[in-house]
C-alpha cells in the first residue's frame, strides 16, 4: 500500500489552483464591470425611481431572468459558438471566462439594484432637493450609500463563480474543477477529489473572510 | 414672495385621480416664519414639496419672487432648488460622508464654489450650528439633535433665500425640539430667509411662527397670524390642535363649567395687558367674585399671552366686562 496522498500531485495542484484564482478573479472582474451599469439602470428604471420605463426596465429583467434560470451547467454548454468565436477557444482558462461572466453579471447586477433600493428613499428625495442630476445622485449619494451592501454583493458572486469555475471542469474549462473531474471522478483518485474539495472550500472561506471584512470597514451606519 | 395661486395637486390611483390638495390660494411673505399645521394624511407633507417642485403641480400656479416655478425645465429646476434648503422629519444626511461632507455635499454639487470657499463655509456652518467638534464624525455617531443641526447646516450651505422644514422636531424629544426650533427662530432673525415649516404639533407653531395656515384633507381650512389662529381657533380641526397642545379634555373641561356658578368668561390678554395686575382691581370696582376654572399663561413667538376661563359671581357684571374691555383684554361670554 503506498501512502494516503499517493496520487497528488502538488505542482498539478498548484497549477489547477491558479488557473481557478485567475478564471474567478477575471470573471469577477468583468461580472462587475457587466453588472454594476445594469444593477444601476435596472434600479433607475424601476417602479416609482428616477428614471421610471417600463419597457425598458422589462427588457432588461428579461434578459437578466433568462441568464439566471438556465442552469449553470447548461449555460456553459450553450455559449461554446459564443465563447469561440468571442475568444477563438471554449477550453481552458480563458474559454471558461466567457460563460462565467454570463453567468455572474446577471446574478450581481439583482445584487446591484436590491442594495439600492435599500438606500433610504430621503436620502434619494433630499439630494433631488439639493438640485442634483440623476448623475450626481447616482454617484454622489447612491452608490456610497450602498457601497456596502454592493460589497456584500460582489463577495457573494465571487463565492458563486468559484463553484461555477470548478464546475466549467466539465467542459474542459481548466483549474481545481477540471482535475477533481479528470482525476477524482475518471480515475477514482480519492485522495485527489479530497484534496480539492478541501482548497475550494479554502478558497471560499477566504474570500467570505475578505467581503466581511470590507463591509464592516465601509459601513457608517 | 411665495404665491399659491389656484394649485391644485392630485395623484393618480389605478386611472382614478385621488386629490391631495385641493385648489388652494395663499401667499407666504418674504422673511417670515410660514407654519402648516395639520394631521398626517392633511396634505402638508405634499404642499411643502410643491414648492420646490419635489412634486410636480396637477395644475395652478406657484409664483416664487414673480416667477412661475411650475414652468420651469429640467435645469431651471435645479439651480432654482439649490436657492431653497430643505430639513427633514428622519435628517436624511448621507451615511457614508462625514458631518462636513454632508454639509459640503449641496456646494459640490452645485458646481460653482471653489475648495476653499466650501471648506471656509464649512466652518462657518459648523460654528453657527455649534457643531465645530464634531466635523469628522459619521452621522451615525451623533444624536438626534445634532443631526438636525447638521442637517440644518447642509440646507444653509448654497445661501438659500427659502428654508423648507418637513415635521423637522418630529423625531426628537422635547428639549432637543426647544433647541432646533431656537435655532430656527435665529436663523430667520440673522439671515431674513423665509421658512416654511410643517408640523403637527401646535406647539411648534406658537413657539416660532408668525402666521399659520390649518391645514384637513387637502384643503387650507383656517389661516392668519399665530396669536389670532391659536387664541380664537374658528375651525373643529383648529380647536383640536389648540386643546391638544394645551392638553385640555374637553369632556373635563365641559364638566368643570357646569359645576361653576355664575357667568362664565374667557379673558384672553395679549402682550403688554398680559402683567396689568388687572383682575383684583376689576373685582374691587365692580363687586364681582371670581373663580378661576382654567388658564394659561405663555409666549406665541416673542409675544406673551394669558388665557383664562373665570366664573362670576355678584356684583355688577357690565362695570366689570367694561373695565376689562377698557384694558384691551378680549372677552368671551361662555354662558
Amino acid at each position: 500500500m503506498k501512502g494516503l496522498l499517493s496520487n497528488v500531485d502538488w505542482f498539478e495542484i498548484g497549477l489547477a489552483s491558479w488557473d481557478t484564482l485567475v478564471m474567478v478573479g477575471m470573471s469577477l472582474l468583468f461580472s462587475v464591470i457587466i453588472g454594476l451599469p445594469v444593477g444601476v439602470l435596472l434600479f433607475l428604471f424601476g417602479k416609482r425611481q428616477l428614471l421610471e420605463q417600463p419597457v425598458a426596465y422589462a427588457v432588461l429583467s428579461f434578459v437578466v431572468n433568462v441568464l439566471r434560470s438556465v442552469p449553470f451547467i447548461i449555460l456553459l454548454i450553450v455559449m461554446i459558438p459564443f465563447t469561440v468565436m468571442l475568444i477563438g477557444t471554449s477550453l481552458g482558462v480563458a474559454g471558461a471566462i466567457p460563460p462565467l461572466v454570463a453567468g455572474g453579471a446577471p446574478f450581481f447586477a439583482r445584487l446591484v439594484e436590491t442594495s439600492l433600493r435599500e438606500v433610504d428613499r430621503g436620502i434619494i428625495e433630499a439630494t433631488q432637493a439639493m438640485g442634483a442630476t440623476v448623475r450626481q445622485i447616482v454617484f454622489g449619494a447612491l452608490l456610497p450609500e450602498a457601497l456596502p451592501g454592493i460589497i456584500a454583493g460582489i463577495t457573494v458572486t465571487a463565492i458563486t463563480l468559484v463553484s461555477y469555475a470548478a464546475m466549467s471542469g466539465v467542459i474542459g474549462g481548466g483549474g481545481l474543477g477540471d482535475l477533481a473531474i479528470r482525476f477524482g471522478y475518471q480515475r477514482f483518485q480519492t485522495d485527489v477529489m479530497v484534496i480539492t474539495v478541501a482548497l475550494l472550500v479554502i478558497f471560499v472561506q477566504v474570500l467570505q473572510m475578505i467581503g466581511d471584512r470590507l463591509v464592516l470597514y465601509f459601513s457608517r451606519r | 414672495m411665495i404665491v399659491f395661486d389656484q394649485v391644485q395637486k392630485s395623484y393618480q390611483v389605478g386611472g382614478r385621480a385621488i386629490p391631495a390638495l385641493h385648489p388652494t390660494s395663499m401667499t407666504i411673505d418674504t422673511g417670515e416664519v410660514f407654519g402648516i399645521v395639520g394631521h398626517s394624511g392633511a396634505g402638508k407633507s405634499t404642499l411643502v414639496r410643491l414648492i420646490n417642485m419635489l412634486e410636480p403641480t396637477t395644475d395652478g400656479r406657484i409664483l416664487i419672487d414673480n416667477e412661475d416655478i411650475t414652468r420651469y425645465n429640467a435645469a431651471e429646476l435645479r439651480a432654482f432648488r439649490r436657492k431653497v434648503g430643505m430639513i427633514f422629519q428622519h435628517f436624511n444626511l448621507l451615511s457614508s460622508k462625514t458631518v462636513a461632507d454632508n454639509i459640503a455635499f449641496p456646494m459640490k454639487l452645485a458646481g460653482i464654489y471653489s475648495k476653499t470657499e466650501i471648506r471656509e463655509r464649512v466652518e462657518e456652518l459648523l460654528a453657527r450650528v455649534s457643531l465645530s467638534d464634531h466635523a469628522n464624525k459619521y452621522p451615525s455617531q451623533l444624536s438626534g439633535g445634532q443631526k438636525q443641526r447638521v442637517g440644518i447646516a447642509r440646507a444653509l450651505a448654497c445661501r438659500p433665500t427659502i428654508l423648507l422644514c418637513d415635521e423637522a422636531t418630529s423625531a426628537l424629544d422635547p428639549q432637543t425640539t426647544q433647541s432646533v426650533l431656537k435655532l430656527l427662530a435665529d436663523i430667520n432673525k440673522e439671515l431674513g430667509l423665509t421658512i416654511v415649516l410643517i408640523t403637527h404639533e401646535m406647539d411648534v407653531v406658537r413657539r416660532v411662527c408668525d402666521r399659520v395656515a390649518v391645514m384637513d384633507a387637502g384643503e387650507v381650512v383656517e389661516m392668519g397670524p399665530v396669536s389670532e389662529v391659536f387664541l380664537h381657533p374658528q375651525h373643529p380641526t383648529t380647536r383640536d390642535f389648540v386643546f391638544e397642545s394645551e392638553s385640555i379634555d374637553r369632556d373635563e373641561l365641559q364638566e368643570d363649567l357646569q359645576k361653576a356658578k355664575g357667568r362664565i368668561l374667557r379673558l384672553t390678554f395679549k402682550g403688554e395687558s398680559t402683567y396689568k395686575p388687572l383682575l383684583g382691581s376689576v373685582a374691587r370696582e365692580s363687586g364681582v367674585d371670581f373663580s378661576i376654572l382654567s388658564g394659561r399663561i405663555d409666549h406665541i413667538k416673542d409675544t406673551p399671552y394669558g388665557q383664562l376661563t373665570l366664573s362670576l359671581v355678584g356684583g355688577d357684571l357690565d362695570v366689570a366686562m367694561q373695565a376689562l374691555e377698557a384694558a384691551e383684554v378680549h372677552v368671551e361670554v361662555l354662558r
